[in-house]
């Protein structure tokens, strides 16, 4: 048994036939092909696959796409502008936030998540509210500090 | 996982419905730990029905001398609230140390519960707070609600609706956290209440959730750190695995109930 399911995904309205049990991190990327956000676990805690569905951060590993039926949802792919890179996006290429690079997509997603609520956050509240992101190189150092510069070029623009 | 039917009701006599249709279904609120489960197969429902389009099951409010919390009410939104905030502050940090932020962004009361996990936070609050549990059938008091390790009073057919939990003298939590899954440990729950001193544990009974009759005996006279000294906790019914030996969590029980004591002031 299939259902329809339809949502804006990065600012354009796809539809497509899931099953109940399809994750939304499948439809992302095995049906709309958008294969930035990853699976890194499978279990909900690595953060891989984190994406924003209306506006909050949350593990597309563990959400079926037929209940983000109607939601809007942005992915990594929906952060920049064209050629220019979203501002978090740049401060983790300066700091070089990142290594192998398999956790970033959840990463930035985060990070933008994090500057949104907490535009003031200081490093020990970064390191919290990343407690759902995993780097599996251990980059934890560089991946604050991107994140801590992210946000101020967030609020400058 | 194995596939199954999604239903998503917009109201709480659809999801009724949805309930007592004869297959096997089985109710999903944010769906943190059902769908972890479905993933490793140890549920097949043929139908889930997803309670998020529920509106009446949100929500926050003060009624006279308790919070009320809607059983689809998120983690994160509870420790967002002013409300919570201002009369049961203790209730704010627990919610704010479940999981990580993504879990609380989906996570729900009513889940929690209803799941009755052994390490789960809410719990402890519930027994800790006296709370009461309103299902579309009936209320229950948090001492009849949970029945042992991821068991409820709950029956087939009954939702939990919301959670009133009494405005307390003073209350504090503290939680010794696996660092990998940010379960308890141990956690421990206290409050001072009308009715005299209330501690709750979660994370080391192997029957899930317990009060400490000794540590209220002594709290009622005093409610400070100072009253648990010489009061030991036995070993007997508590949890051993790779974590913690059944006597590190009888131990860790009595620094928990003492770092609230001293957070609750």
């Amino acid at each position: 048994m299939t259902i329809s399911v339809s949502m804006t995904v990065n600012g354009k309205t796809v539809s497509g036939d899931v099953e109940g049990r399809t994750l939304l991190v499948q439809f992302l990327r095995e049906q709309l092909h958008l294969t930035g956000t990853h699976v890194g676990c499978d279990t909900s805690q690595c953060g891989a696959c984190v994406v924003h569905v209306d506006g909050q951060s949350v593990k597309s590993c563990t959400i079926l796409a037929a209940q983000a039926n109607g939601t809007e949802v942005v992915t990594i792919e929906g952060l920049a502008d064209g050629a220019t890179l979203h501002p978090m996006q740049e401060a983790f290429r300066e700091h070089h936030g990142l290594q192998c690079g398999f956790c970033t997509p959840g990463m930035l997603a985060t990070g933008y998540d994090i500057v949104r609520r907490l535009p003031d956050a200081d490093e020990a509240r970064i390191r919290r509210e990343l407690s759902g992101n995993i780097c599996r190189c251990t980059g934890y150092h560089n991946i604050v500090k991107a994140i801590k510069a992210g946000a101020e070029k967030m609020s400058a623009a | 996982m194995y596939n199954f039917e999604y239903n998503r009701p917009a109201s709480l006599d659809d999801a009724l419905k949805a309930l007592s249709s004869g297959d096997e279904v089985k109710l999903m609120a944010g769906g943190m730990t059902l769908i972890p489960t479905l993933k490793q197969r140890l549920a097949q429902p043929s139908k889930l029905v997803d309670l998020s389009g529920v509106a009446e099951l949100k929500g926050i409010t003060v009624e006279g001398n308790a919070v009320v919390i809607g059983a689809m009410t998120t983690h994160a939104t509870v420790a967002a609230s002013a409300e919570v905030a201002a009369k049961i502050p203790a209730l704010t940090k627990l919610a704010h140390g479940i999981g990580d932020p993504q879990v609380r962004n989906r996570g729900t009361l009513g889940g929690s519960i209803s799941n009755n996990d052994p390490a789960a936070d809410y719990p402890a609050a519930l027994m800790a707070l006296g709370a009461t549990v309103t299902t579309n059938k009936r209320q229950l008091a948090a001492d009849d609600f949970f029945a042992g390790m991821f068991t409820t009073a709950l029956e087939e057919d009954e939702i939990v609706l919301k959670v009133s939990f009494p405005i307390p003298e003073k209350a504090a939590y503290a939680k010794f956290a696996q660092p990998a899954s940010r379960y308890a440990l141990v956690g421990v729950f206290v409050a001072k209440t009308a009715g005299g001193a209330r501690v709750a544990v979660t994370g080391a009974g192997e029957d899930g959730v317990f009060r400490v009759a000794a540590f209220e005996d002594a709290l009622s006279k005093n409610f400070s750190a100072a009253a648990l000294d010489g009061i030991a906790i036995p070993a007997e019914g508590l949890n051993s695995d790779i974590h913690g030996a059944a006597d590190y969590r009888a131990h860790l029980i009595g620094v928990m109930a003492k770092r609230a004591l001293q957070a609750a002031g």
